[in-house]
């Protein structure tokens, strides 16, 4: 093991005030935003349309926004006749009377730390330490369609100028209430955690002012954001807001929460991937089990409830259910390949002596969160109640209330933060099957998926094959083609909103949308001459879903494994190389710092080696550089239970992704990429046999554990001048998957054709059969203390 | 129904529940207290991680009945109790101080883990390095295992 450097992030310095500073003060947008009738302030914007003006001159040079004017061009009690339907889609930053400012914040966090960066944004903006604004996650609301979908790392990109215009716009207005009630011009005042001070000393709580800077019809109004050179919190690294929670056990969880009479549920599934009951034999003797309270046959599967869990898993696999056979029944990994093989498209650059070719072949891997898929619901004649985490609540209330034959607004959702994602949440299997539970037993459930049915019938990330051919000449790259061929990828419920929804289960419906993301996502960030990438995908009926994004990580190995060919081809060194060939000298500069900050070229051991990628995505560019040891020590070392195999004794990740809110949640989000990568290149796989996943829990499945994990960790966050964020949930996975690739390749000399590298290694595991469905809990618990 | 009874977080508690069910539904389900996570239920994942007399184990994997009058489990949320002064366990301090947790679902494990694992090293004089960390085989499926390293050394500087 080499010298164990603890993770470091390098914190940003002090921004350099740029040359741009005057000018673009009196070029300032000014952004259209509301205050909405109220007792107490309340604060809106659209999240639709966020500017109206790209060069009204800036009135005031101040630090403090200046006050929001009314449009004479936009006359809003007009308008306002249309009653509800003005202020129905706007988010809104309210002032309450203990001086805290609080917002309902539409999207879903799941672990990526967004309440926290969202309440530094509005703390900026109005000048409060960030503690005193309180962000919750909203509830399901229809009128919001595009917007209230988590997904596509897409959040903070798309909140962040709407949260700022609202937050902005309730600082004008208790500014202008302060100065009015002190008899002051607001030119003299300042404005300081939630407290407005005179030059006397004299001063007013926004609490105090939330009444009087209320507004008795709503209004539109113009308002300019704050200057990024005046941040004091953007940018400035933050712990996470509920940390304490975490730690001492009081975050509540789904499955946490204490509904009355919500109880234990759980199905009993069959043993093909989407098999469902065609008939119980034994429901009675079962309903007479201990603690069970009802057992009902139901679309996937025979639902059982009970006083709790563990009694709920002994009545599942009491059942004796004769099942009906699933959608891939019989099917296996070779027979799946078979038929991507069949759809994969031609590549039409012709082949010549100087071309080179790559096949790849990756494996359907688990999106499964510690938190299985769970979900409360309370189903009533005519309305419904449901908890669960979403990242597409709208959708799923939609289809929720369609399942239930009740209107859209008879189904609240409310949306609980969830144990993990990574695509998995932005559907709602869970509550709609706790939906129909509820409904069929008539009394409220908790419901919640066993370990083994999240891993064996869950979504998956597709299986894929990734065909690459490029055209070399003595010193250029003439041609550059991908062809990716998919398992189809479910279309996304929230992405494509509820709309949409419906028209994906149209046959091949799905294929525009699915086409139209891998063409505006994928991006050969190389000049390659002419560079095409195309995506084939063939539904057979497994259920999938993004996992912390769905192509790119595929794409990029296999991309970055044909650069380094490249590069030998031309002699070059696969840095150096990449670095002459990056498209723009924003990409350079993020390899230049990799290579320095890695110690790229370092002399390695036999049997190691440096790998490097690049991959553009999310208005940003990621370098990777890994350390990998393919020594026969280190692959064959022998953990209990365990993939081992070659380790990633060092990454160094650099990122240039715009503008960073929060850098240490930044920098968190790096890190779970990171070791996802691992993940998806080394150990992590599910292999198809006969119809069903053979993975039931983390003893099969080889998720990143302490033994993988890369001793030495160093992730860089460069300075950006993009003056808005890029994405982080899933920026951290395409760049390390390329670079442990490259570095297998250069450490053993051998182009690895197929991901990850272990899976057509002999299974370390005896698996656990598909009958009963839930692996029994061992009772000797007791004899493995520590 | 036969009744059990044990030590929940200092506190003498009293379930009247059969037998063979496991630690893990009796302290979630039946007594509300729902620090330990469900994950896997077999003994693999470590999200329920509490400790029992002081040491780490995982109550999907211990039947109610095996459970003395005597035995003092103890979950996430009576951790804090059993270090000195008012505050949180020092583990609890460096996990906040490194800001470990991404969506927080193995957290409570993780920390009764590596609360246990300390002690043990410091019980056979091994120091608290890269090798006695990865013995721990809990899953933390946010990727958070670099800043964990951080905050378990960080931890037991403080232990
Ligand atoms: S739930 Fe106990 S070890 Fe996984
Ligand atoms: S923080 Fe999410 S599983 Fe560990």
């Amino acid at each position: 093991m080499p010298n164990h450097r603890a993770t470091t992030t390098r914190e940003k310095p002090p921004r350099e005030h740029s040359r741009r500073f005057g000018q673009s003060d009196l070029s300032r947008r000014r952004f259209l935003g509301y205050v909405v009738a109220g007792t107490s302030l309340i604060a809106a914007a659209e999240f639709t349309r966020e500017s109206i003006s790209d060069s009204v001159p800036n009135a005031s040079a101040a630090a403090i926004p200046s006050t929001p004017q009314t449009p004479e061009i936009y006359d809003l009690s007009d308008a306002i006749r249309d009653a509800a339907r003005p202020t129905a889609n706007l988010i809104r930053v309210k002032v309450n009377r203990d001086n805290t400012v609080s917002f309902a914040l539409p999207r879903s966090d799941n672990g990526q730390g967004i309440i926290t960066s969202t309440q530094m944004i509005i703390a900026e903006e109005m000048n409060l330490d960030p503690d005193q604004v309180i962000v919750t996650l909203a509830d399901a609301r229809p009128e919001l369609v595009f917007n209230q979908l988590t997904g596509g790392s897409t959040t903070t990109f798309s909140t962040y100028t709407p949260i700022r215009v609202a937050a902005a716009i309730a600082a004008g207005r208790l500014l202008d209430a302060a100065a009015a009630e002190m008899g002051q011009d607001k030119a003299v005042l300042t404005s300081r955690a939630g407290t407005i001070t005179d030059t006397a000393g004299k001063a007013l709580s926004f609490g105090d002012l939330t009444a009087k800077a209320a507004a008795p019809v709503t209004q539109a109004v113009q308002v300019a954001l704050k200057d990024r050179e005046k941040f004091t919190i953007i940018g400035k690294p933050r712990t996470k807001s509920d940390a304490r929670d975490m730690v001492t056990g009081k975050k509540k969880f789904t499955t946490d929460l204490q509904i009355a009479d919500a109880l234990p549920t759980i199905l009993c599934r069959a043993p093909d991937l989407n098999g469902y009951p065609r008939s119980v034999q034994n429901l009675d003797q079962v309903r007479t089990m201990p603690g069970i309270t009802d057992v009902v046959k139901v679309e996937g599967g025979v639902a059982v409830r009970g006083n709790t869990y563990g009694q709920c898993i002994d009545a599942v696999n009491a059942l004796k259910v004769t099942w009906a056979n699933g959608t891939v029944h019989g099917a296996d990994d070779a027979s799946v390949l078979k038929e991507l093989r069949a759809a994969e498209l031609p590549l039409a650059a012709p082949k010549g002596p100087g071309s080179l070719e790559g096949d790849f072949v990756f494996y359907f891997r688990s999106n499964s969160s510690l938190e299985t898929n769970c979900a409360i619901a309370d189903v009533k004649a005519n309305s419904a109640t449901i908890w669960g985490p979403a990242k597409s609540p709208i959708a799923a209330q939609a289809e929720i209330a369609k399942k239930l034959g009740m209107p859209q607004n008879a189904v609240t959702f409310h949306v609980m933060q969830g144990g993990g994602s990574f695509g998995r949440k932005l559907f709602f299997d869970a509550a709609e099957e706790a939906a129909l539970v509820s409904k069929a037993m008539g009394k409220p459930v908790k419901l919640m998926w066993s370990r083994s049915d999240d891993s064996r019938q869950g979504r998956v990330h597709p299986m894929a094959t990734c065909r690459i051919r490029a055209n070399v000449t003595a010193d250029a790259v003439t041609s550059f083609e991908i062809r990716h061929t998919s398992v189809a990828t479910e279309g996304n419920p929230g992405l494509s909103e509820p709309i949409t929804a419906a028209a994906n289960k149209a046959p091949l419906g799905n294929l525009g949308v699915a086409e139209s993301l891998f063409e505006l996502t994928q991006f050969t960030p190389y000049n390659f001459g002419a560079s095409t990438r195309f995506l084939n995908e063939v539904d057979m009926g497994f259920n999938t879903s993004s996992m912390r994004n769905i192509y790119s990580p595929d794409v990029a190995t296999a991309r970055e494994l044909m650069v380094d060919q490249i590069a030998a081809k031309l002699g070059t060194d696969p840095y150096v190389f990449r670095s002459e060939f990056a498209k723009q000298a924003r990409f350079k500069a993020v390899l230049d710092r990799a290579a320095q900050e890695g110690d790229w070229g370092k002399s390695m051991a036999d049997g190691t080696a440096q790998g490097i990628a690049m991959h553009v995505e999310y208005k940003g560019c990621a370098v990777c550089i890994v350390e990998l040891d393919c020594t026969p020590a280190t692959v064959n070392r022998k953990i209990r239970q365990a993939r081992t195999g070659p380790r990633v004794t060092k990454v160094t990740y650099v990122v240039d992704a715009g503008l960073i809110i929060n850098p240490r949640g930044y920098e968190a989000q790096m890190m779970g990429g990171i070791n996802d990568g691992l993940a998806m290149t080394l150990t992590s796989s599910l292999h198809l046999d006969d119809g069903h996943f053979v993975e039931a829990s983390w003893d099969n499945y080889f998720y990143t554990r302490q033994w993988n994990t890369p001793p030495e960790m160093n992730i860089v966050i460069m300075d950006s001048d993009a003056p808005e964020p890029g994405g982080a949930g899933e920026f951290g996975v395409a760049a390390t998957c390329g670079a442990i690739a490259c570095a297998y390749a250069r450490a053993t000399g051998k182009i690895p054709t197929y991901f990850p590298l272990d899976h057509k290694d002999p299974l370390p595991f005896t698996p656990y059969p598909t009958s009963p469905p839930i692996p029994p809990s061992p009772t000797n618990g007791l004899q493995t203390t520590f | 129904m036969p009744t059990h009874t044990f030590k929940l977080n200092g506190q003498q508690v009293s379930v009247d529940v059969e037998d063979d069910v496991h630690l893990l539904w009796v302290i979630r389900d039946l007594l509300k207290v729902t620090g330990p996570k469900y994950g896997c239920g077999i003994n693999v994942c470590k999200a329920c991680t509490s400790h029992i007399n002081g040491k780490a184990f995982n109550p999907c994997s211990v039947q109610v009945k095996d459970i003395q009058p005597t035995d003092e489990v103890t979950t996430i949320e009576g951790l804090a109790d059993t270090a000195p002064g008012g505050g949180l366990h020092p583990m609890q301090d460096a996990w906040i101080e490194k800001d470990v947790a991404q969506c927080g679902y193995c957290q409570p494990g993780q920390i009764m883990a590596a609360v246990a694992k300390v002690k043990q090293c410091k019980a056979e004089g091994r120091d608290v390095d890269d090798d006695a960390i990865e013995e721990l085989r809990n899953i933390c499926r946010c990727g958070t295992y670099n800043r964990i390293r951080e905050a378990i050394k960080a931890g037991a500087e403080n232990m």
